[in-house]
């Protein structure tokens, strides 16, 4: 094997070669990245159900093509699908339903919605009897009477991975992966570890989320962490604006293929970018906060640059996590500081979370391909609604208009709740 | 797999279920066939459940306000987890803590009942989803209660109480996330990637939310106890078992240069996902993979320990291919861990790793019911374990585990 195939400790090297997106902004990367570095937002006043009396009523959605009726599962499904397909048509990789290696997803939770509990309520039509907690007893009578197995996917962890599995002929065990927010950078540092370790040669890597229902945005706004301010609904996400509140919901989903630098040259696929490394710490702090010193989130940082094998110096750009909760954004900038000490005020930084919304499950494999995309472009997309930026933070955010630069190393940030913290280096593709 | 791999030993074990908590209640309990099973039939009825045994969680998780963050199946999870470090001589060490990875198979959380009924009487008397949820949930939902249904919060409660944080991992998909779990635990040990591993999985069986997942599709087994093999004749279902299992899995160099004795190596783990469409596909699946870690190992009598679920068609198969292992000179000495336990879901390929690594840490497999025509004697010494973890629905996978020279219970 030449050596430009391994890095330089001897790792084969990582290539994307396929990538796909779907977000409020669009259906597919060309439909998307025209929007986002015209500055837009994808975020909207919720249609899907009635937000009478809820403090937050905006949200990134993303309308079924459809025309079936809203189920988490049914669109995180549908949207994985769409993004799949683009990236595998774009890499050219095995043919139709046959792909040569596995299947690493991260999806929203499986569970039962209302209208689907209340089914099974209308089918017995009667009252929980007392002592019956929950009614419960009444829902397994209705579930035992086999009329209802087709829910049975919409409480199954496994049904989306296995569809795509099924759709996509992806090889071996699908992995399911969860690490809530930063459950899309996970997929792709999975699959590149796979990789590098000789267990396959290419693998397909896929994160989705569709949760805007009601009981989604009453959990996160139970947590204090949405936005409320509603109106208009495009100014509402503000990352490291002074001004920010929370963020926004967002449906989604990002798909790449990544390959080996040797199986993409030897099948003459064009690669888009390279894989360069990723680090991940977990935080022992609190559920849904950092540490106070950001020792975790640092920490992931510095392990995503030690394993790419690259000073913070080599650092062109920062993809933020960025979510604009006053929390995150805080640390996040705490972070940087410490990581790229000086150069903070002149790497530039930007959430793409400002245009498309947070895409929880989703978010690091939807930001993974807009990295990729900036790269290639030569531009940065915005933050936008950066009205007034945070007096408190040092970072060069890219404030409302998108800015030309040569981007040859990105590093993406992925926080979740529950102190799991992932990060990307992600670069230009190999010359 | 890479040319030089490391071995991956077990030096750390927790386990609790209905049969009580840590190594010692468990070998007992499955040393002796005639206890048990010690299931609830009446309190889920119709449907059968093993319910954890009565422990003091204090013991694991001290702090009120952490116990207060958690549900069942985290505290249950947390717990084990403690267990296993303590075991491995890594709890409150601050230095190997740092360095331990976590791998968790999860599901997710549960559902406030009371919550749910209300919302599900004003639905059945209004007929309006959308306008019940909103009206009740904000002001019935309690924030800590969303953190206890996500998923990766097993982990992080892990990460808290324990300060488990070198990196945190959590996989999905039923059986299937244990299978992943124990999985990419062995490969990054066997890659030279990470030296210290706590992985592991945890059920909360005793919920109706998680029934009704369940009952949906038919899985459940709706009749008074029988064990796994015998099913089959009403139609099969698994009887839901709650159960807390971690292993603390450890690279060898650094096991002996800390010094401590390990349980049991693991030779491989192998996973797969058989498209089920037909008959035979499962017993296909499940001989590829023993023909994938078999190749290096000479035909012997072996332990098996089955995580078969009972569900019908899986649990038939995989019975047809532990026949096949005896024409295959693999005489399989078969003990079905679910019979006793109950189905455990995502702790069950966990749960199966535990108990073989204590039966090759001391020596000396389980014994068998005397009169069960599926679960022989094994006539030789154990050399060997092979684990089995055949999905309800999706995913099969094996794992073969081997003795280390002086095993770590004498």
């Amino acid at each position: 094997m030449s050596a430009e195939l391994r890095d330089r400790r001897g790792r084969p090297v990582v290539v994307v070669t396929g990538m796909g997106l779907v977000t409020p902004l669009g259906w597919g990367a060309a439909a998307n990245w025209s929007r986002l570095i015209a500055g837009e937002s994808g975020i909207n006043s919720i249609t899907r159900f009635p937000t009478m009396g809820l403090k937050t009523t905006i949200a990134g959605t993303i309308q079924s093509q459809t025309g079936a009726p809203y189920s988490a599962f049914a669109l995180a499904l549908e949207i994985a699908e769409a993004a799949a397909d683009e990236a595998v048509r774009q890499s050219g990789i095995g043919v139709t339903g046959r792909f040569p290696g596995p299947l690493f997803i991260a999806t929203p939770p499986s569970e039962l919605e209302w209208p689907q509990l209340a089914r099974l309520v209308a089918a017995d039509g009667g009252v929980a009897d007392p002592g019956d907690d929950g009614g419960y007893q009444r829902l397994l009578a209705a579930a035992r009477s086999r009329r209802f197995d087709d829910l049975r996917p919409h409480a199954a962890f496994a049904s989306i991975a296995d569809a795509v599995q099924t759709r996509f002929g992806t090889i071996g065990e699908p992995l399911s992966i969860c690490t809530a927010c930063a459950s899309g950078a996970s997929t792709i540092q999975m699959a590149m570890e796979t990789l590098r370790r000789g267990e396959a040669e290419a693998a397909l890597c896929i994160g989705t989320d569709a949760t805007v229902h009601p009981e989604g945005l009453v959990r996160f706004s139970l947590l204090s962490a949405l936005t409320t301010r509603n109106d208009p609904p495009e100014k509402a996400s503000r990352p490291f604006a002074k001004s920010r509140d929370g963020f926004v919901i967002a449906e989604g989903a990002g798909a790449v293929v990544v390959e080996t630098l040797e199986h993409a040259r030897a099948r003459g696929a064009k690669p888009l970018g390279v894989v360069l490394g990723a680090g991940e710490k977990a935080d022992c702090y609190h559920r849904t906060r950092s540490k106070p010193d950001g020792s975790a989130i640092i920490g992931a940082m510095q392990k995503a640059l030690a394993d790419a094998d690259i000073s913070a110096g080599a650092i062109d750009h920062v993809n933020a996590h960025g979510t604009s909760t006053p929390e995150n954004d805080k640390m996040e900038d705490l972070a940087l500081r410490h990581v790229l000490g000086e150069r903070v005020r002149d790497v530039p930084v930007t959430s793409n979370k400002s245009q498309v919304g947070h895409t929880l499950i989703a978010a690091g494999a939807v930001e993974a391909v807009i990295s990729l995309l900036t790269m290639r472009e030569g531009v940065i997309p915005p933050t936008i609604n950066h009205d007034d930026p945070d007096p408190d933070l040092a970072l060069d955010v890219v404030a409302n208009t998108a800015r030309r630069a040569s981007v040859r190393t990105i590093l993406s940030n992925s926080f979740g709740f529950g102190g799991q913290n992932v990060c990307l280096v992600l670069a230009a593709e190999p010359s | 797999m890479p040319s030089k791999s490391t071995d991956v030993w077990v030096t750390g074990i927790g386990l609790m279920s209905a049969a009580g908590e840590g190594t010692a209640a468990h070998l007992a309990f499955f040393d002796d066939p005639g206890r048990g099973p010690l299931v609830d039939e009446a309190g889920f009825a119709p449907y059968p459940v093993h319910r954890m045994a009565e422990i003091d969680m204090t013991r694991q998780i001290p702090k009120k306000s952490d116990l207060k963050q958690m549900e069942t199946w985290q505290r249950i999870g947390v717990y084990a987890a403690g267990l296993a470090l303590a075991d491995a001589g890594i709890a409150q060490n601050p230095e190997l803590l740092s360095r331990t990875h976590l791998v968790v198979a999860a599901g997710s959380g549960e559902r406030d009942a009371a919550v749910d009924a209300k919302v599900l009487d004003t639905i059945a008397a209004l007929g309006d989803t959308q306008f019940s949820a909103k009206e009740i949930l904000p002001t019935a939902l309690r924030p800590t209660l969303f953190l206890a249904q996500l998923s990766n919060l097993l982990a992080g409660n892990i990460s808290i109480v324990h300060n488990v944080t070198a990196s945190s991992r959590t996989f999905m998909g039923e059986e299937m996330a244990g299978l992943s779990a124990v999985e990419n635990a062995v490969r990054r040990i066997s890659a030279g990637q990470t030296e210290l591993v706590l992985v592991g999985g945890a059920l909360n069986a005793e919920r109706k939310d998680l029934l009704l997942g369940y009952e949906l599709g038919r899985n459940l087994w709706p009749h008074p106890y029988a064990p796994v093999w015998n099913r089959n004749d009403q139609g099969g279902g698994f009887i839901p078992g709650s159960a807390g299992a971690f292993l603390v899995l450890e690279a060898r160099p650094h096991a002996e240069a800390r010094g401590v004795r390990a349980y049991a190596r693991i030779d491989a783990v192998v996973t797969d996902r058989a498209e089920r469409n037909e008959s035979g596909d499962i017993r296909a699946s499940l001989s590829q993979l023993f023909t994938r870690i078999a190749g290096n190992v000479a035909p012997t009598p072996i332990g098996v320990l089955s995580g078969a679920s009972g569900v019908q068609g899986p649990t038939e198969e995989e019975q047809a291919f532990l026949g096949d292992l005896g024409a295959r000179d693999f005489t399989p000495a078969v003990r079905a861990f679910g019979s006793r336990l109950g189905h455990t879901v995502e702790a069950q390929f966990p749960v199966g790793l535990a108990l073989a690594a204590l039966a090759l840490g001391r020596g000396r497999y389980f014994a068998s019911a005397d009169n069960d025509a599926v679960e022989q004697p094994l006539k030789t010494p154990l050399q060997r374990v092979l684990v089995t973890g055949v999905g309800h629905w999706r995913g099969e996978g094996l794992a073969l585990l081997g003795p280390v020279d002086g095993g770590r219970i004498g």
